[in-house]
Formats: structure tokens, C-alpha cells, sequence
């Protein structure tokens, strides 16, 4: 018997592993060879014909926290976080109470809402450049109306951030609302009816009962919104191409440009390095709050 | 009042989708028009479908058409082969590692190939791959996102079933095929949609591997078409733009409420 139970689980051992390597195999090629190979070449110097590559600690590193570029980039990818996020979620929670709600039109609201979504982000580029170009662009157009100045949106450093930013914004509010969609047609009908019972306002109801009940779902979005804002960079290459004099250039345009531009490779991955731990620490805490949420459950 | 506040949701609600989908009425619009009249906003100006011809003889967007078609689906395959392997070996056989194992496809989740670009690059030259639909595709086949879906979807199936079949005489694969595969098909559907729309647009990643025409998909096309140096005027990319999306679009529209389900059913874990 036991040595019947003892084949069984070498079996299983055999075809687990069969079955995992050929996944494990690219995911070894293309993701982890590909992490612990960024974080060593960023330890090395650039290879030039006079100098070959040689091994310089943490000088990139150094370099980089010198680099008052680098800082602005920062700067800007904080910023571009810090309002991208608190508004696309606002925005997207706004979307799904009125597209929950029993409104006319609703469905023609709900399909508005959520089209930016399944765009690919150089298309919605293209779109918006109609809006932004002075002179010719919507905005101008519109402003031209009420007697405003033309304004060269994506041309100047005060603007051309925020530019960028109302183009994400559009394109990612639509995605998260289908999340707090989802989230709104689980809260049960009984709660409606005794907070009117009750004679609560509205407002109250939303803000003591539907709020609170999203949570979990708030905490979801704002991760996967933390995440987009390292990785929705690809509006720059239509729009601004990271200027003027880098006030829209965003860390993951810059290591781009740094690797394939500037062929400074050594550089473009110590910020590598920085991005992945930055994310990682963000996979703690969401893994943290995972645990903590299935022990309520 | 309580119709005042009706109304006013009816309105707010209908104004904020009246400016979300402007841009592409905006851009609707620019291609429909000659670009003088497109600019001016002329209302009563003719419509004209000269720009999307223009458009469409100023790149090879059949060809480009077809790299996205053939990416996707390259992609598509790979990971439901993939993940199917791996997300049964983690819901349903027991072997030494499997959690340590498990732990490090979860903690690719975080570190998003966008991320690596530099040393996929180098890894996709050194494999002889660069400037290939298939060095696009490679990166994203063992996608932990997937095998994560898959193992949760495999975990949901009754053992009974499993039991039954391999009391019938069935071995593990044919019970993978013919137990698991078939109750999992709405998450490889849901799967399927994600995937397909994600590489559809994605950008980034081609930009740097694709170097030639023939391997070019859709988004990069696109973007060296409406380079600012090629001086192509707004209406005209305005036309390509709308070509390039349409496919996508309308499979949106006639699928919306599948497309909607699947983001959701993907979305959360």
C-alpha cells in the first residue's frame, strides 16, 4: 500500500515538473534571467570603444542621484501618480453610481464611458493632438469663442504634463469604473430600502454605506492605477516626446530613451533596478492587504 | 424633487459621456472632412472619404493589419498552451517546490515586462529573434497573470469528476483535456478577449524589437505615420487612426456585454 502511495506521489512529482517547465522556461528567459542580469550590468560601465566595461559599484547609481534630470523625472512621474490616480478614481466611481443608477440613456452612457478603454494608448494620442495643437486644435477653437489666447498645450512646461495626464485619466476612468460596477450590483437592495425607510439623505447613504463597502474594490483600482502610472507612457512618443526641456518625461520614457536613444545601457538599468523596487514594495502591501482580506472573509 | 434629482443625473450623467467619446467624434469628424473644413469646424461643409484613401496608400496597412493579426493569435496560442500546462500542475498535483515555485510566478506579476526592456531586448537578440512577430510575442507566452487565472479556474472544478474520469481509465493529460479544459472555457473566453485586446495595443515593446515593415504591427505603424516629420496634416491621421481601431471597435460594440464581463471576470482575483 505504501508503496503504492510512494509511486503515486513520484508520478505526480514527474508530471508536475513536466508540466510546468516549458512555463517556467520563458519565465526564466524573460523574466527572472532578465531581473538579476539588469540588476548586475547596472553595477558595470558603459561599453565604449576606447573604454571596455568594467566594474564600477554603485557609480551609475551615484551618477544618477546627481543627475538633476533624473530628479525631474521623478518629479514628474510623483506628480503625474499623485493626480492621476486620485482622479481617475473619482472619476470611474462618479461613472459606475450614475451608470448604476436608473438613468435614461444608460446604456448609450455606459458604452461612452467605457470605449477609451479598448483603444490602443498611440490611437487615443492621435485623437487628443486633434484637441492640443495650437491654432487648430478643439481647445483653441473653443477658447477663440470666448475671446482666450491661443495656447500651445503640449509646447509649454506648464502644460504639457497636465496634457498628458487628462489623456490617461480618459482612458483608464472607463476601466476602473467597470470595477466598482461589479462591486455596486453586490451591495444588496435591502440597504437602499431601510436607509429611505430611515429617511437618510442621498448623500449619507453614499457616503456611510456604499463608500465603505468599496473599499476592498478602492484599494484593487488604486493599486492596478499605481501600476498604469509607471506603465502608460506610450501618449509621450506622440505628444510630447518628453518635453519641453523634460517637464512631461516620465521614468519609463526616460529609460527607453536612456537604453535606445543615448545607447547608455548601465544607466537605463540602475533606474531599472529602482522602478522593480519600488514595485515590489508596492506587491508587498497589496499582498499584505490580500492576507488581511481573506481573513475576514 | 425627486424628479429634479432624477433629472439632473440623467444630465450630468449624459454630459460626462457627451465629453468622454468627443475625441472620437472629434476625430470622426476630421476624417470625414477636408482639413480646412475639419479645423473650421464648418458644419455644412461636403464629407469626403479622400482622407482614408490618402491614409491608406501612405503606409502598408494591410501588411500591418496582418502583423497585429498574426501577433496576437502567435501570442494567444502560446499562453493558453502555457498556462493550461502550468495552472494544472499548481490546482492539482502535489509536487516538492510547488510553493516556492508558485511565490516566483506571483512575484512576475509585479515586475511587468515593460520594465525590462533592456535585457529582453539583449535576451531576444541573443536568441535571434529581433525584428520577428515571434520576438514580439515571446516575452509575454508564460504569463503569470495566466497561469494565476488558469490555476484558479482549474481549482474550482469538482473532484469527482477528476476521480470519475480516472477511474474510466483516463491519464492525466486526457484528464486535463477532456475534464478541465471544457469547464474552464468562459476563463480561456474571458482570457482570450483580455489578452488579445492588451496586445492588440500595446506599443512599447514592438516599438523596440520591430525594425522593418514586415514585422511592424498596427500601433507602431501607426505611430511612425504620424510623425510630426512626416508632415501629414490632422484629418489625414485622423482617417488612419480610425482605420487602425475599427476592427477592435466594432467587435466592442456587437460584444460589449462579453467584453465587459471578461475584463471583470479577469480583473478580479
Amino acid at each position: 500500500m505504501s508503496a503504492h502511495a510512494n509511486l503515486e506521489r513520484r508520478r505526480q512529482a514527474i508530471y508536475g515538473w513536466l508540466l510546468l517547465s516549458p512555463a517556467a522556461v520563458l519565465l526564466t528567459v524573460f523574466a527572472f534571467y532578465p531581473s538579476i542580469a539588469t540588476l548586475w550590468s547596472s553595477l558595470f560601465s558603459r561599453n565604449t570603444r576606447r573604454n571596455p566595461t568594467e566594474f564600477v559599484g554603485t557609480e551609475n547609481y551615484a551618477d544618477l542621484f546627481a543627475d538633476p534630470t533624473f530628479w525631474l523625472v521623478v518629479k514628474n512621474n510623483l506628480f503625474y501618480a499623485g493626480i492621476t490616480i486620485p482622479v481617475s478614481i473619482f472619476i470611474a466611481l462618479s461613472m459606475a453610481l450614475w451608470a448604476n443608477s436608473k438613468i435614461s440613456a444608460r446604456g448609450f452612457v455606459r458604452t461612452a464611458y467605457f470605449t477609451p478603454t479598448v483603444l490602443p494608448m498611440i490611437a487615443a494620442a492621435n485623437l487628443w493632438l486633434f484637441f492640443y495643437t495650437p491654432g487648430l486644435g478643439v481647445l483653441d477653437q473653443i477658447g477663440s469663442v470666448f475671446g482666450l489666447p491661443s495656447v500651445n498645450w503640449l509646447g509649454q512646461p506648464e502644460t504639457a504634463l497636465w496634457a498628458i495626464i487628462i489623456v490617461t485619466i480618459w482612458k483608464e476612468a472607463g476601466f476602473f469604473m467597470i470595477f466598482y460596477l461589479a462591486a455596486l450590483q453586490t451591495i444588496p437592495e435591502d440597504l437602499k430600502e431601510a436607509a429611505d425607510i430611515e429617511g437618510t439623505s442621498r448623500w449619507t447613504y453614499t457616503r456611510r454605506i456604499v463608500l465603505p463597502l468599496l473599499m476592498p474594490t478602492t484599494l484593487f483600482i488604486a493599486v492596478n492605477a499605481m501600476i498604469n502610472s509607471v506603465k502608460l507612457i506610450d501618449h509621450l512618443f506622440i505628444l510630447t516626446k518628453g518635453g519641453p526641456s523634460d517637464a512631461s518625461k516620465l521614468i519609463l520614457y526616460y529609460i527607453w530613451e536612456m537604453a535606445f536613444a543615448f545607447f547608455d545601457a548601465p544607466h537605463a538599468a540602475a533606474i531599472t533596478v529602482l522602478v522593480i523596487a519600488v514595485l515590489g514594495i508596492v506587491a508587498a502591501v497589496q499582498f499584505l492587504y490580500l492576507d488581511r482580506r481573506t481573513h475576514y472573509q | 424633487m425627486k424628479s429634479l434629482t432624477k433629472f439632473m443625473d440623467s444630465f450630468g450623467a449624459i454630459l460626462l459621456a457627451i465629453i468622454w467619446i468627443a475625441p472620437l467624434l472629434f476625430a470622426f469628424w476630421a476624417a470625414t472632412h477636408s482639413t480646412s473644413d475639419a479645423v473650421n469646424l464648418n458644419l455644412l461643409s461636403p464629407w469626403t472619404l479622400e482622407n482614408f484613401r490618402v491614409a491608406w496608400s501612405g503606409a502598408p496597412w494591410l501588411k500591418y493589419f496582418f502583423n497585429t493579426f498574426m501577433l496576437v493569435t502567435m501570442i494567444l496560442i502560446g499562453q493558453f498552451f502555457l498556462t493550461t500546462l502550468a495552472g494544472f500542475a499548481f490546482a492539482q498535483l502535489q509536487f516538492p517546490g510547488k510553493d516556492f515555485v508558485f511565490i516566483l510566478v506571483l512575484m512576475q506579476l509585479f515586475i511587468l515586462p515593460e520594465v525590462l526592456i533592456v535585457e529582453n531586448y539583449a535576451m531576444v537578440s541573443r536568441l535571434g529573434l529581433f525584428d520577428s512577430i515571434l520576438g514580439v510575442g515571446m516575452p509575454y507566452m508564460a504569463s503569470a497573470f495566466g497561469i494565476f487565472l488558469m490555476r484558479q479556474a482549474f481549482k474550482g472544478v469538482p473532484i469527482e469528476l477528476h476521480e470519475a474520469a480516472r477511474i474510466e481509465g483516463c491519464g492525466l493529460l486526457g484528464i486535463l483535456w477532456r475534464v478541465y479544459v471544457p469547464l474552464a472555457k468562459p476563463t480561456y473566453l474571458a482570457y482570450a478577449l483580455v489578452s488579445v485586446s492588451t496586445h492588440w495595443n500595446n506599443f512599447l515593446w514592438p516599438l523596440i524589437v520591430t525594425n522593418s515593415p514586415d514585422t511592424r504591427p498596427l500601433t507602431v505603424g501607426l505611430s511612425i505615420f504620424g510623425a510630426p516629420e512626416n508632415g501629414v496634416d490632422i484629418s489625414i491621421i485622423s482617417a488612419a487612426t480610425l482605420m487602425s481601431v475599427a476592427p477592435l471597435l466594432i467587435a466592442f460594440l456587437i460584444f460589449q456585454r462579453q467584453f465587459v464581463q471578461s475584463f471583470l471576470r479577469t480583473g478580479i482575483k
